[in-house]
């Protein structure tokens, strides 16, 4: 059962306690191997039995993934920016239940958890804002010496394996995958192990959000287990390893990420309170020249 | 010795570009060699993708309402070829198609009938019989339909074969393997014999605007069918994705709209596949009128090929009449 | 078979709730005016009295700018640019949802086609608000400096052609900045601006971060003249806007101005026919030709020129004119009396310097400020109409034989707002955009607008741009 904060509530009615599935390609499937496994509270309390992923449930999302970039790349950034700020939307509207499991989850009382849920939907409003600037901010026109325009565009790599942080269930969550989705990437995400549920609720919000299916893959189950796989993967173009917090893991993953030469983000210690600045948002961009004569 | 001019020789083989044929002679020079043809169809201006699209969205938010929605529903349905055309079709189905054709609304024999059924030639002698004196035409695909990759020979004999059966007009394929390698000249030559194949019958050209692609291809290949003889041209077999689009057929309005200005002659246009629903088919007749204009709002100039659109613009016709949303069950499958 | 004619397919008035009469909008509420003589707004379709509107005297702008100054001070001034965001995006969802009845309202007010105001006004206006709620807190990644600190209030001052779009240019970017303002719609299309009053108090905005206040001329010039204010935008005639710049030298306040044009349609003989005159239609006649950026004069390559003209007038015999709120118009009434009379008086003009003149044929109402699309040919540079703003439907050709003496002819002129090319030929494109002395440069489009794209003139056109990331400068102190 999940925890609440004591409300007066007649104690005669048995509550319909939730599933934690796992999300894929716009539907929650169980994972394909069958496995679950026991997340509890901070205190050790059971809370759920999450969805264990397996490394085919990776495949599949990055498949899923795959086949949702080409739509979700080439809509206009200002859709891209409607559908983010949709999010936080119908996030700001399941406030309670989020704060009730993010309290949950990392041990937090309830106003401080009710805090990073504030924080995870401003972050995402905040990258919302982002998605038909970015061009203005990152891209240029150049001044090449010689009769020709010339300009310099980003764009999205592709479709990005995240490790999602271990601690930060929601607002570290956020802080990986919106920065990938904003310029049109589509995220195949490892979840917390331990601090799963959040992520689960974030998946059903996307499902009610015109997110498209696919654009965002949320797999609950052990970085430890399904990194390798994901890192290794020829179709995944990019790799974010916060969640990975063994310096030597790490190091495997990155050298393992260099054989199709994946773009990796290195996993540090970080405040996820703070603002993020342009680091993770020009991460999975692709910056592409083009040069035209000009004349009669 | 007098050593011979290079440029007397060139001289004499100077033509007259100036003249004063107009009409279809004028284009006579167009065709008479492949080089000349590729020339002329590269010299045509091109199209804009999106200022194209752009026109037939604009086109697409014309608000056709009460009056002017009964006279669209109406015609549309008179422009309608219905067509089976599927490997496992019999003379049972084609029968019922007929029946259709003459009967659309089962609980109105006010609704006019369709223009044409369209089957394949075998089973032309069938709808033939069906639609005796009834003024419903049979049009017949052929030449190694949909996709037109067989011999000329073959597809000759297809032609007469359909022709020798009954059929009052043809729809006939290009090859669009010798359209996207250049060859116009063997697209050409095709046609013409399919033309002469078909004798006085009614022939259709179909494009497959869908393999060709790109806009410029579509008004290339709308010339070259005009030119060979075509007494239609028409999108798409329907057996290819993307079928007809609005912007497609605008473009092929232009064409003949164009074609109707350089030589006095009416050629007609078929979308074909893909149009299912009345809203639909009021939008390609909206784009008929603002670009070819009134002329073309005949079943003589302007045909949908489709199947289950007919359904859609009979509930239409009757929410018009009664103020009612009708249900499927009250309309006839075939 | 017959004609297809259009029954028809009016946009029901019922969505909009005019009221009789407006107060002036100052401090978040509606208030009485002080000192100003109440005027009329009509619908120039039918000449139907719409509202009672009030005018702004000087104790009034005099209230509605201290009123924004303290909102500056006190509140939006030093409001985390986080917090502006949101007030803006709640307003972007207002408009988005109240979008049909803004619409139906403008198209009553303004006399524009209601399809326009649906498919083109509206949405940009929801759009510009949300582009710049995305900037409020980013300002430091806009090229202004790490720390770009607002101007405070800004006095700002619209046209009738695109009231609510306008309006849109001028709001998001000044609250997105941090400045809190006073806006001043034209005369004669109050009524969306209004509407807009009451989204503010829908969306909780604090008081006086954004004051109406209707009015005419007076009301625009003692806003403009205001001491209090630190800001002056404009967008209207260059001889007021030459009126405004002259006043503000020598006194502290930052001014952006957006005026007239007269630009020049140019199409070369490979342009891809058909869409090309879609373009110069839209060019001129979007709008009834009230637009600043209008492709009011056509060059055209003299070799095809017959093929043109031909094209063109085919296309313009099926532009519908007549009820802005029917779904099928694409022309609807002139704005106001005074303004039909300018397009008159210049049309006769035309005519008398040996212009040919030629209209489509239409069946014109009787009610209501009308005139058909018309063309003139056998134009040149030396005439009126090839130099002066008509600000009407009216389209004026000229030929010309090279790309330079096409950009020359665009360029002769003191205006310097927009130009269009059409050509298939890239290189040339460039070329020509190289050499054009316009702000925008259209290339096988025309009347293309959008929030992150920056929109302005050079000469007298104006100065300053609105749109895109540029257009923050206007409204930040750098």
């Amino acid at each position: 059962m999940v925890w609440r904060p004591t409300l007066p509530t007649d104690s005669t009615r048995l509550d319909v306690r939730k599933t934690y599935k796992l999300y894929i390609g716009g539907a929650f499937p169980r994972s394909e191997s069958g496995r679950s496994y026991v997340v509890s509270n901070a205190k050790g309390k059971f809370l759920a039995n999450a969805s264990q992923a397996s490394r085919k449930d990776a495949r599949d999302a990055v498949v899923a993934a795959r086949k949702a970039f080409g739509g979700w790349s080439t809509r206009t950034a200002y859709n891209r920016g409607q559908v983010l700020y949709r999010i936080a939307e119908v996030m700001e509207g399941r406030h309670e239940q989020f704060s009730s499991e993010v309290a949950a989850s990392e041990g937090l009382s309830i106003s401080k958890a009710r805090a990073a849920v504030d924080a995870s939907i401003d972050r995402w409003v905040w990258y919302a804002g982002w998605a038909d600037k970015l061009a203005q901010v990152v891209g240029s026109s150049n001044p090449v010496a010689g009769p020709y325009f010339d300009f310099s565009l980003p764009e999205a790599t592709g479709v990005v394996a995240v490790l999602a942080p271990q601690d930060s269930s929601l607002l570290g969550l956020t802080s990986v995958i919106a920065p990938a989705i904003v310029s049109g990437n589509t995220v195949v995400a490892v979840t917390s192990f331990e601090r799963p549920l959040p992520a689960v609720t974030l998946g059903e919000v996307m499902a009610t959000s015109d997110v498209p299916g696919g654009v965002v893959n949320l797999l609950t189950g052990s970085a430890s287990e399904i990194g390798p796989w994901l890192a290794s993967h020829l179709d995944v173009n990019a790799i974010d390893l916060a969640g990975i917090l063994d310096p030597e893991e790490a190091t495997a993953l990155e050298a393992a990420s260099a054989d199709n030469l994946k773009r990796v983000r290195r996993p540090v210690q970080e405040d996820w309170t703070e603002s993020p600045g342009l680091s993770r948002l020009t991460q999975y961009l692709e910056l592409k020249t083009v040069w035209h004569p000009i004349g009669l | 010795m007098q050593r011979e001019r290079s440029w007397a020789g060139n001289r004499s083989r100077l033509p007259r570009v100036t003249t004063t044929d107009t009409g279809v002679d004028s284009l006579a020079d167009v065709t008479s060699s492949e080089d000349r043809l590729r020339r002329f169809l590269l010299g045509l201006p091109g199209v804009d993708q999106v200022g194209a699209e752009a026109r037939a969205a604009a086109l697409s938010t014309r608000s056709i309402k009460t009056t002017a929605k009964a006279y669209a529903l109406d015609l549309a349905i008179q422009m309608i070829d219905l067509t089976t055309l599927e490997g496992s079709d019999t003379p049972g189905k084609v029968r019922a198609l007929c029946a259709k054709a003459k009967r659309p609304d089962p609980a109105d024999p006010t609704a006019p009938q369709v223009a044409a059924v369209c089957v394949y030639p075998d089973l032309v002698a069938t709808a033939k019989f069906e639609l005796r004196g009834t003024g419903i035409n049979v049009a017949s695909v052929a030449t190694a339909f949909p996709s037109g990759r067989s011999s000329l020979a073959i597809k000759q004999q297809d032609t007469r074969d359909a022709v020798a059966a009954g059929a009052d007009e043809v729809d006939m394929v290009i090859d669009r393997g010798a359209f996207l390698s250049g060859r116009y000249g063997l697209v050409f030559d095709e046609i013409a014999a399919i033309r002469e194949a078909a004798g006085d019958t009614h022939l259709k050209v179909i494009l497959e605007t869908g393999e060709l692609v790109t806009y410029d291809n579509v008004r290339r290949a709308s010339w070259l069918a005009m030119l060979a003889g075509a007494d239609f041209i028409k999108t798409s077999t329907g057996k290819v994705s993307p079928a007809a689009t609005l912007p497609v057929t605008l473009v092929m309005l232009e064409a003949v709209r164009d074609y109707h200005e350089a030589t006095g002659l009416h050629i007609g246009v078929k979308p074909a596949g893909g149009i299912r629903t009345a809203k639909d088919a009021i939008k390609y007749l909206v784009t008929v009128n603002e670009t070819a204009g009134p002329d073309w709002l005949d079943p003589e100039l302007f045909r949908f090929g489709a199947s289950s659109l007919l359904n859609d613009l009979l509930m239409q016709r009757t929410k018009l009449a009664t103020g009612n949303y009708p249900g499927p069950d009250y309309f006839t499958l075939d | 078979m017959g004609r297809f004619e259009y029954a028809p397919a009016p946009e029901s008035r019922a969505i909009v709730d005019i009221k009789s009469s407006y107060g002036l909008f100052i401090n978040g509420a509606f208030t009485e005016a002080t000192d100003g003589k109440p005027f009329k707004t009509v619908s120039p379709a039918s000449e139907e009295v719409l509202a009672e509107v009030s005018e702004a005297g000087p104790a009034d702008v005099d209230k509605a700018v201290r009123a924004a100054r303290r909102a500056y001070e006190k509140v939006w001034g030093p409001m985390a640019g986080r917090d502006r965001a949101k007030y803006l995006y709640r307003i972007a969802r207002l408009i988005q949802e109240r979008s049909r009845e803004l619409a139906v309202l403008e198209s009553l007010d303004n006399g524009k086609p209601i399809r326009e105001s649906r498919d083109v006004d509206l949405p940009l206006v929801a759009a510009h608000f949300f582009y710049y709620a995305g900037w409020a807190d980013k300002l430091e990644y806009a090229g202004a400096g790490v720390d770009p600190r607002p101007l405070g209030v800004a006095a700002q001052v619209i046209p009738w052609n695109f009231p609510l779009m306008m309006l849109a240019w001028k709001i998001a970017p000044a609250l997105a900045a941090g400045n809190t303002v006073i806006l001043k719609p034209a005369e004669t299309t109050p009524l969306t601006a209004l509407a807009f009053a009451e989204i503010c108090q829908q969306a909780d905005l604090p008081p006086g971060v954004v004051n109406i206040i209707t009015g005419a001329g007076r009301t625009g010039q003692a806003l403009v003249e205001h001491e209090g204010v630190d800001k002056v935008a404009f967008t209207g005639s260059t001889a007021v806007g030459r009126a405004i710049a002259k006043s503000v030298a020598g006194t502290d306040k930052k001014v952006t101005l957006e005026l007239g044009g007269k630009a020049a349609n140019i199409v070369f003989e490979d342009a891809p026919i058909d869409q090309t005159i879609e373009g110069i239609v839209n060019g001129i006649f979007f709008n009834q030709g009230h637009v600043c950026c209008a492709g009011s004069r056509l060059l055209v390559q003299e070799s095809v020129y017959d093929e043109v003209l031909a094209r063109l007038k085919r296309r313009m015999g099926t532009l519908r004119v007549g009820d802005p709120l029917d779904k099928n118009t694409d022309i609807g009434a002139i704005n106001s009396a005074d303004q039909l009379a300018r397009i008159r008086e210049l049309s006769q003009v035309g005519e008398d310097e040996g212009s040919e003149r030629w209209s489509p044929e239409c069946e014109l109402p009787t009610q209501g400020f009308w005139f058909p699309p018309t063309v003139f040919t056998g134009v040149s540079q030396a005439h009126r109409i090839a130099r002066e703003e008509i600000f009407g439907p009216v389209l004026s050709v000229l030929t010309f034989r090279t790309p330079a003496e096409a950009v020359e002819k665009a360029n002769n002129t003191p205006f310097g707002l927009s130009a269009g090319v059409w050509t298939e030929k890239g290189s040339r494109i460039l070329w020509m955009a190289n050499q054009l002395r316009a702000g925008v440069v259209w290339a096988n489009t025309f009347n293309r607008f959008d929030p992150t794209s920056p929109f302005g003139g050079y000469k007298e056109s104006g100065y300053g741009r609105e749109g895109g990331r540029h257009g923050l400068e206007a409204y930040l102190a750098h």
